[in-house]
């Protein structure tokens, strides 16, 4: 409910008590509520809500700006200023709690490069990042993209270990990244470290990552057809017989 | 932080571990599984999906008189948001080889391998792309690649797991190309987890009698869909995205081909019509339903719009009677409620325990096996863990992860969930996760053979919004790895027929038959579909939203 609409007693919902249902179970109404401040305009949202769903609480329906909703997608990303603090916050608008007095934007999209590359033409080592995201080499390490990371990601970190070539690093530090962008949009040498960390994942999973002999032998084995036979059993079998299989089977 | 309340849990939690641990190392199973018969008790009495007003017959359409979920009835007894007769067919706004609906994993994998087959595509998708349940899967994907298992093998635990409704030569095809896409993947460059023997890291799922669960610590979806995105971003050429553009309605030809679709760009609210030579509907599945009023671990455009569309064209169903309930959806605290805790937490040795900290269910059953037994301890036996806010939970005790596994496995393996449970004060290396079925997986779908194609020419569906591979459960590990073989499947088989289809006049006379049977069958509703997107306007708010005219939740 946006503030300042003259009923106070729809625009505090906290004095009333009910239950809502849902699922099996019914649900207490929240009791405690603050004011947050949606590209400017304020509502009172419950004080446990995260940003989305006070987004949601205040009426938005949202369009750009929500994806997983578990924190793995990166669509949400959010600038907020708190009262008395002259900080620009970064969060994901799923999982970050809204505070009282919360001045809050998401971000619809961030404006990122992403040149077309082909990897199989690319070497793993610092000339893939030469080649593809070569603003890199203008890091001034201020550590501002770190600083601005929902994951609390050592993103300066996997930017330098970029720099170096070292693309197993940059592959495990950069792991948990999920591109909201939050680090491009503050970084004052325009580059855009999650696709950096993309890069440097695939370099490593197609070009360093030691390969696995066992995987070998089952994919020779399956151009042998080698199972065909025992699908083929399976197949015919009838629903008791297959029943009966399963329950008897050995587990690992 | 759990409440002081729940003190007294948690201690005996800790009091029982030691012995759970022992029971764990010994090697013996630490329950006892469920015979046949104690499975289907359990489902009957307490899975959701049997419950009196869970499924309703439907009145229209090629299903006709089945009964299907009330929710998904709902759905499909619905009216087009478009008016055909608004549409010049003659000239359409784009012409392409492949019309793409959805840009998950399924829809991804389609479009690349089309495009290695020569084919150039429309990737239409309602959000970003790779705004997917692809996206979120932590757990792992199953291929069976280590020496003691077979594809074979995996096959009977997918069929046991479906409670052998699942349709063979799907199931062949899914646990047949399983490993061929393992290492498709990896030459794409997803950094699959090993041991340091350089072999695949497996380990056990739900229904799993071999440990065949292989992952990128527990951001496996996100890795592998942002390899997949990032491959499709690299071919601008071939590969055409259209992000916040989902396509609202199918485009028949006056043969009864499906040749493209109507697309609706949702920020400018216009239409657009596609001429394709055939399409493959990847859209996912329906969580956003919030079927029987259950949280859901389905991201933001989980509304189930491919079923609509396809249903409207005259593409048949299947067991969608059936609707899959993660068992371990977290409940506490409430703002993370509904969220997955993937199963490969017990995979790794992560025990379900009741309010006394006693073991009641061995923890890899099936999904819905599993998801049944927890809503007994709580429901049924009285033996759940009640939330301030009143939902109910079950221990799912992660610190014997680390007693089993050793120091620093939750961090390195685990890296999401602990994240999602320390930014509230929860720290599961130390303290159990609270957790409660959650609704997670369209069981069914769209009706298809091992080609992806289904009874209309042309039209290809792929991944969640299929139906058949499953039956009516699946395992965990499984929909990853189904939308990468079906959706290549599909990308193979789609590129094959455009080579040869000629397309005739467009048509959409379809949507004008399915209105007239609605109104033949009395169905007057203002009830409008594709759903597109979730509302979670409050009452209060909805109160003084006054328009006098409402085009679903678009206004």
């Amino acid at each position: 409910m946006l503030m300042g609409a003259n009923s106070v007693k729809v625009m505090d919902k906290s004095k009333e008590k009910g239950k809502k249902k849902i699922g099996d179970t019914a649900r207490n109404v929240p009791e405690e509520m603050v004011t947050v401040y949606i590209m400017g305009k304020g509502y009172r949202v419950p004080a446990e809500a995260t940003i989305m769903g006070a987004i949601e609480y205040a009426g938005y329906q949202i369009k750009r700006g929500a994806g997983c909703r578990e924190g793995f997608c990166g669509a949400c990303g959010t600038v907020y200023k708190l009262p008395g603090d002259y900080k620009i916050h970064t969060g994901l608008a799923c999982t970050t709690l809204v505070q009282d007095g919360m001045l809050l934007a998401q971000l619809p999209f961030i404006p990122n490069e992403k040149p077309a590359y082909d990897i199989d033409s690319l070497l793993p080592d610092v000339t893939a990042f030469q080649k593809v995201y070569p603003e890199i080499f203008r890091c001034v390490a201020c550590n501002t993209c770190t600083k601005a990371c929902p994951q609390d990601l050592q993103v300066m970190d996997y930017i330098q270990t970029a720099m170096r070539g070292d693309i197993e690093k940059t592959m495990d530090l950069s792991f948990d990244c999920v591109s909201c962008g939050l680090c491009a949009i503050r970084c004052p040498a325009e580059i855009v470290q999650f696709n950096v960390g993309i890069l440097a994942k695939r370099l490593y999973g197609k070009y360093l990552a030691p390969e696995s002999p066992e995987l070998g032998q089952r994919l020779k084995e399956m151009k042998d057809k080698k199972y065909n036979t025992e699908y083929m059993e399976m197949k015919g079998m009838s629903y008791e017989d297959l029943k009966t299989l399963y329950y008897d089977r050995d587990s690992e | 932080m759990y409440p002081d309340y729940m003190r007294e849990s948690l201690n005996k939690v800790e009091q029982s571990r030691n012995e759970r641990l022992e029971l764990a190392k010994s090697g013996k199973p630490v329950f006892t599984p469920m015979t046949a018969e104690e499975r289907e008790n359990v489902l009957k009495e307490f899975h959701p999906d049997y419950k009196e007003d869970a499924r309703r017959k439907i009145r229209v359409g090629p299903n006709k008189g089945e009964m299907i979920t009330a929710e998904v009835a709902d759905m499909l007894e619905s009216r087009s948001r478009i008016k055909p007769e608004n549409f010049d067919l003659t000239h359409p706004d784009f012409n392409t080889d492949i019309l793409v609906i959805g840009g998950g994993g399924g829809g991804c994998a389609a479009a690349l391998v089309a495009m290695e087959q020569g084919a150039k595509c429309i990737v239409s998708t309602k959000l970003r792309i790779g705004d997917a349940n692809s996206m979120m899967s932590q757990g792992g994907m199953q291929a069976a690649v280590s020496r003691t298992d077979s594809p074979t093998r995996h096959y009977l635990d997918a069929m046991g797991g479906g409670h052998f409704d699942n349709k063979p030569e799907l199931v062949r095809a899914l646990t047949e190309d399983a490993p061929d896409v393992v290492k498709w993947l990896e030459e794409l460059g997803v950094v699959w987890d090993k041991n340091e023997d350089n072999s695949l890291q497996v380990l056990h799922g739900g229904g799993t009698s071999r440990k065949r669960m292989l992952s990128c610590r527990d951001y496996t979806g996100a890795i592998i869909m942002r390899t997949l995105m990032d491959e499709v971003r690299n071919h601008p050429d071939k590969i055409e995205v259209l992000e916040f553009t989902p396509t609202v309605e199918l485009i028949m030809d006056e043969n009864g081909n499906c040749a493209g679709g109507i697309l609706y760009n949702l920020e400018t609210e216009e239409y657009f019509t596609v001429r394709a030579k055939a399409t493959i509907i990847a859209t996912g599945g329906y969580g956003r339903l919030h079927i029987k009023g259950f949280d859901t671990t389905n991201h933001y455009g989980a509304t189930g719009d491919g079923l609509v569309i396809t249903y409207r064209a005259g593409a048949k169903l299947s067991y969608m009677d059936s609707v899959q309930y993660h068992p371990t959806g977290a409940s506490f605290p409430e703002q993370i409620a509904g969220f997955l805790i993937t199963e490969k937490i017990r995979g790794a040795g992560g025990q379900p325990l009741n309010i006394k900290g006693e073991l009641f269910v061995f923890p890899r059953e099936p999904r819905d096996v599993e998801s049944s037994a927890f809503i007994r301890e709580c429901l049924g036996r009285k033996k759940g863990i009640k939330t301030p806010s009143g939902r109910f939970g079950v221990w799912l005790d992660s610190p014997l992860i680390e007693m089993l596994q050793g120091e620093g496995y939750i961090n390195k393996q685990f890296p999401a969930m602990h994240r999602q449970f320390i930014r509230y004060g929860i720290d599961i290396t130390r303290e159990p996760m609270l957790v409660y079925p959650t609704l997670h997986y369209q069981n069914g779908g769209t009706d298809i053979n091992e080609k992806c194609e289904t009874n209309i020419p042309g039209l290809y569906i792929a991944g969640e919004s299929s139906g058949g591979v499953h039956g009516r459960n699946r395992l965990m590990g499984n929909s990853v790895l189904d939308y990468n073989v079906f959706g290549r499947r599909a990308g193979k088989f789609a590129a094959e027929y455009v080579k040869s289809v000629k397309i005739g006049k467009l048509s959409l006379e379809h949507i004008h038959d399915y209105e007239k049977e609605l109104a033949k069958e009395g169905i007057e509703t203002d009830r409008i579909a594709p759903v597109l997107l979730p509302s979670y306007t409050p009452e209060a708010v909805l109160k003084r939203q006054l328009t006098a005219h409402y085009e679903g939740t678009l206004r």
